[in-house]
């Protein structure tokens, strides 16, 4: 049953009220049609009350008026059409393509909203996934199933990272990933340089690209990270397949939930963010994981850019609160030339430990991690000293460990784009080839067997 | 008899307001729309009611039914509570799986206590006797690890005029009281009990024995007493979780209440999957055994988040009737203040600091006094204790937010997580100068006769040379170590050995995990023996302090964890060792 409105009393940035409805639902999708326009516009009912609707235009209310224009409440929550014929193809934040082919035959209609798993039902994240990235591999592992957000900053390489990501993660068994893949608020030429991106290494055919651009509108980019999880969770769990999801701009994605929270005229929280902007990002978030008796999983890299690199702003640090871990950008290393430029101290994978050790990667793998940590820990307080005191008033070890440090940045962090480290062959392999840098009595978090066993290869 | 029901006018979020509600209580349950969803009734006025929704209401809207039901939200208790995995609105989870698969579907209704299950109740009564609230009736076997004892609910006394014995389910009446008039009440041992109302008690006492924990930092420097009320507020990354999880596997309450509060799925997973496999080390049975989960997941409803922190509190109320320890975990509460503050938004209250609602304080201040340790109800003298210990994540770490601020008046222990400790990877990264616990006098005792006379001087002591040597290290940043003193440099010394070898502590360590308050005292006491025995040593004329720092007893500290619990000779031999060491070292 549909019902036409033509009582729309007044329009207000994306919202509008509706007047003198009737059986209108929470949630429901409003179609919305402006006279001598062909197509109508889409919204959703934000509030219902008797008589009197409002509502949240998912397109600009450019040209939309008072009189004249009809609201069509259509009697359902907003949906999305899946089939697997959505994988090589690019669709904007309202679900529709816009790579100029026709539109998919869904196979059937999810709610994009999605529902929570039970903490029953989940299984524990604990398959390795080599990303070919020594930093993130050797010292924060990901594992099937974990949300791990990239804390970035304006003007750092987090895309040609997350491309990199995307192209190269393959878990032990060789099976590799489809990458449901989000954009929102980015610019033309970001949507651009991911999409050619795939195209070039093929990756395309096995991605599903949603691209919400900067010019978009701001509605629709709260609609897509959940069009790319509802895609996600239903190749996932109904096709058994691994599913990578890599979701940027989250700063984009909260800015637009705050001006349609100021919009509504909410009270706001910390910084002018609405109050469940915790809640709001969590039921983004929580959409990561495995389940008991499926075979699929859905995997998350959030990418989101600092605000002046403050990680106690309110974006990254409730994301942080969220998610298993974090991977930091570091301004410093990038200045320095350095790709990938992974600060390696603040960075945190809270799955880490499930993920490696025999028979996940190799028996040495968590030694070799707190080592490598620890010493290039001391050598940047060494370096940082040095600067104070002058290297002349350090002694042999510091020394050591000075040379370690920029050793392990210049090798160990830089790597090239396109250099697929295989993680015990090159990750492991090049950790303790550094490591002979420092004296075999510094090195205590090792044990003396594989010290023994892969340090004299 | 017609149910009762009003009609809804407004749908916003998880706020639903309806009218024709006349006869609505307060605190009410109520269930919207056809789908049955479960709400409670959060304001009246007039005829119209606010109600707070515990499922997601999408596709609700205005002139659909609310159904009346004349109850308050509540518990239900009784035998099977344990090893229970619930929601914030005790629903079992594994039963919502079974109801609708792995993703948790709108309206789904079924019991927090399984109605069929068989328990062999041993009445400890006989027919005649006269009881009164509270008082035992008999018990039950719930797990190998609790005894659980049915009372007499509150608001009944009389004589028992039947008791039965035997394979009773929860609804069968397992007693038949007569109160004064005459009226016969049937006891089942499923009771039940709204959540936001503290369970009566017959009054409370100070708490004087300390929550022993095996993280040494909280036993020994900054103790929590049982029935006490602690908390630990922490950026993101400093180890909340992990602290709190210790806790719950290793404290020495009989009882835990683990309630994940807005919090990572995966997290609560791990603790369903790792609780029934490790081993309780005070009785060797599984932790499982002796814990109730309440999970109600960031991504879960909210207004059922804001539930859960009272479900966890009224179970863990229950368990402390029966004379237990109990202790209660909530994980976080800074996601349940949010939980209020949406909730206050969208009535469109008047907000206070930071949008929290005006009564955040008052809210917070009653959520913590209901721990305590109390004299039970009933005849005997039965004692319980409720320790709380929640969880508080403030918005980049920043102490003087209000969740924080209104914890911190409540709670008595303050066990700070500091984010440059995590870096450091000194976990447990719990700041030791800024951390405070106002419950030190009350444990003096117990330490003393349990532990070790000097024990209380000892932890003085060493407290005074951690701040020490950070005014120290002050200087020795300005100006360089050799601006000090052999005595500063001792203190120094000591200080790098009390955080390296004492508060440093691995809890992904089998064994390191957890050490015994005696064993705790014992390693403290061998390194603050370096301290009182080198105070006149490195005084004299042209001391090297590396004399002292190469003495090869020095190695034999740092392993002196090694050393098994109970081989008290083993550290006793060591104590000694290191006086003699270095006495050795006068000229």
């Amino acid at each position: 049953m549909q019902k036409e409105y033509k009582t729309i009393t007044s329009i207000a940035g994306p919202l509008m009220v509706v007047e003198g409805v009737e059986g209108v639902k929470y949630e429901e999708l409003v179609e919305i049609q402006v006279p001598d326009e062909k197509g109508t516009r889409l919204g959703k009912v934000l509030e219902a009350s008797e008589g009197k609707a409002l509502v949240q235009m998912f397109e600009s209310p450019q040209g939309t008026m008072t009189e004249g224009t009809k609201a069509r409440f259509l009697g359902e929550t907003m949906k999305l059409g899946v089939s697997e014929d959505m994988l090589g193809r690019v669709f904007n934040g309202a679900g529709k393509p816009i790579d100029g082919q026709p539109e998919i035959i869904p196979e059937k209609r999810l709610e994009i909203s999605g529902k929570a798993i039970n903490p029953y039902s989940r299984d524990y994240p604990n398959d390795f996934i080599q990303t070919g990235i020594s930093t993130i591999d050797c010292l924060n592992t990901l594992v099937r199933g974990q949300k791990l957000p990239v804390f970035s900053g304006a003007g750092l390489p987090h895309n040609r990272i997350a491309a990199q990501i995307a192209r190269q993660a393959k878990v032990n068994d060789g099976s590799d990933f489809a990458v449901v893949f989000a954009a929102m608020g980015v610019t033309f030429e970001e949507a651009q340089f991911f999409q050619a991106e795939f195209e070039k290494t093929g990756a395309i055919e096995k991605a599903v690209l949603f691209v919400n651009t900067a010019d978009d509108p701001v509605v629709e980019r709260i609609a897509t990270p959940r069009l790319a999880l509802t895609c996600a969770e239903y190749l996932a769990y109904e096709k058994e397949m691994h599913v990578l999801v890599v979701l940027t701009d989250l700063t984009n994605y909260a800015e637009a939930l705050r001006e349609v929270s100021a919009a509504r005229k909410e009270v706001p929280g910390r910084r002018g963010y609405p109050g469940y902007l915790y809640t709001d990002l969590a039921t983004i978030y929580e959409r990561a994981g495995r389940i008991k008796g499926k075979k699929g999983s859905v995997t998350q890299i959030p990418i989101l850019t600092m605000p002046e690199d403050d990680i106690t702003h309110p974006i990254p640090d409730l994301t942080g609160y969220i998610t298993e871990g974090q991977i930091v950008l570091s301004r410093e290393l990038h200045r320095k030339g350095i790709y990938p430029p992974v600060d390696v101290l603040p960075s945190l994978s809270r799955l880490k430990d499930k993920g490696i050790g025999e028979g996940k990667t190799r028996e040495d793998h968590s030694g070799v991690m707190n080592q490598l940590y620890a010493s290039y820990a001391r050598g940047k307080d060494v370096r940082e000293l040095a600067v104070i005191l002058g290297e002349a008033a350090l002694d042999d070890i510091d020394r050591a460990y000075m040379k370690f440090a920029e050793a392990f940045e210049d090798k160990y962090i830089r790597q090239g784009e396109y250099d697929d480290r295989q993680i015990l062959e090159d990750s492991l392999g090049l950790g303790w080839e550094l490591l002979k840098l420092l004296p075999k009595a510094e090195l205590k978090r090792v044990k003396d067997e594989h010290i023994e066993k892969y340090m004299n290869e | 008899m017609t149910q009762k029901e009003g009609i809804i006018i407004k749908v916003s979020g998880p706020l639903v307001v309806a009218k024709g509600m006349a006869g609505a209580k307060m605190n009410e349950i109520v269930y919207v729309s056809k789908l049955r969803l479960l709400g409670e009734v959060i304001s009246l006025s007039g005829d119209t009611a606010s109600i707070q929704v515990y499922e997601e209401t999408g596709g609700i809207g205005p002139a659909e039914p609310v159904f009346l039901t004349g109850q308050t939200l509540s518990v239900e208790l009784g035998p099977g509570l344990l090893e229970n995995f619930y929601d914030g609105i005790q629903r079992p989870l594994q039963l919502i799986e079974k109801e609708s698969g792995s993703f948790i579907d709108r309206g789904i209704h079924v019991p927090g206590i399984d109605r069929e299950r068989k328990w062999d109740f041993k009445p400890i009564v006989n027919s005649g006797d006269s009881v009164s609230e509270g008082d035992i009736l008999g018990e039950v076997q719930e797990t190998t690890l609790i005894n659980h004892k049915i009372m007499v609910p509150v608001g009944i006394s009389g004589t028992v005029i039947e008791i039965h014995s035997g394979e009773k389910k929860v609804e069968d009446t397992v007693a038949v009281l007569e109160d004064e008039k005459g009226k016969h009440h049937k006891v089942t041992m499923l009771q039940k009990w709204p959540i936001r109302i503290p369970r009566k008690v017959a009054g409370k006492r100070i708490p004087n024995e300390p929550l022993i924990t095996g993280t040494r930092i909280l036993d020994t420097l900054f103790p929590l007493a049982k029935g006490g009320a602690g908390c630990i507020p922490g950026p993101f990354g400093a180890g909340k979780t992990v602290t709190q999880q210790t806790i719950a596997k290793y404290c020495d309450a009989q009882v835990i209440v683990y309630v994940g509060c807005g919090e990572r799925g995966n997290e609560m997973t791990d603790v369903l999957m790792e609780f029934p496999e490790l081993k309780d080390p005070n009785t060797g049975e599984p932790l499982m055994k002796r814990t109730v989960l309440i999970a109600n997941t960031s991504n879960m409803p909210v207004a059922a988040r804001e539930a859960s922190v009272y479900t966890g509190m009224t179970i863990a109320e229950y368990y402390r009737d029966m004379g237990y320890n109990v202790a209660l975990m909530a994980d976080s509460t800074s996601r349940w203040a949010e939980a209020m503050r949406e909730m206050s938004g969208r009535l469109e209250e008047m907000p206070g600091e930071e949008g929290y609602p005006a009564y955040l304080g008052s809210r917070t201040a009653g959520f913590y006094e209901r721990a305590g340790a109390v004299k039970c109800l009933g005849s005997g003298d039965r004692v319980g204790t409720l320790t709380a210990i929640g969880a508080v994540s403030p918005p980049g770490g920043d102490l003087s937010e209000p969740v924080t601020q209104n914890t911190l008046r409540v709670t008595k222990v303050f066990w700070g997580l500091d984010a440059d400790l995590a870096r450091r990877r000194h976990f447990p990264a719990i700041n030791w100068l800024s951390s405070y616990s106002l419950y030190e006098e009350n444990v003096l005792d117990y330490w003393k006769k349990e532990v070790a006379d000097d024990s209380v001087e000892i932890r003085g002591d060493a407290m005074k040379i951690l701040q020490e040597e950070s005014k120290l290290e002050e200087i020795v940043r300005l100006v360089g170590m050799d601006a000090l003193s052999s005595k500063e440099r001792l203190v120094l010394e000591t200080a790098k050995f009390i955080r390296e070898d004492f508060l440093f502590q691995n809890a992904f360590d089998p064994v390191d995990v957890y050490t015994s308050l005696k064993k705790q005292y014992w390693l403290l006491k061998i390194i603050m023996k370096v301290y009182y025995s080198a105070q006149e040593i490195v005084e004299q004329d042209e001391f090297e302090f590396d004399e002292l720092k190469n003495l090869p007893v020095m190695a034999k500290i740092v392993r002196a964890k090694d050393i098994e619990e109970g081989k008290w000779d083993e550290f006793e031999e060591l104590a000694n060792e290191v006086t003699s060491a270095i006495t050795a070292l006068k000229k």
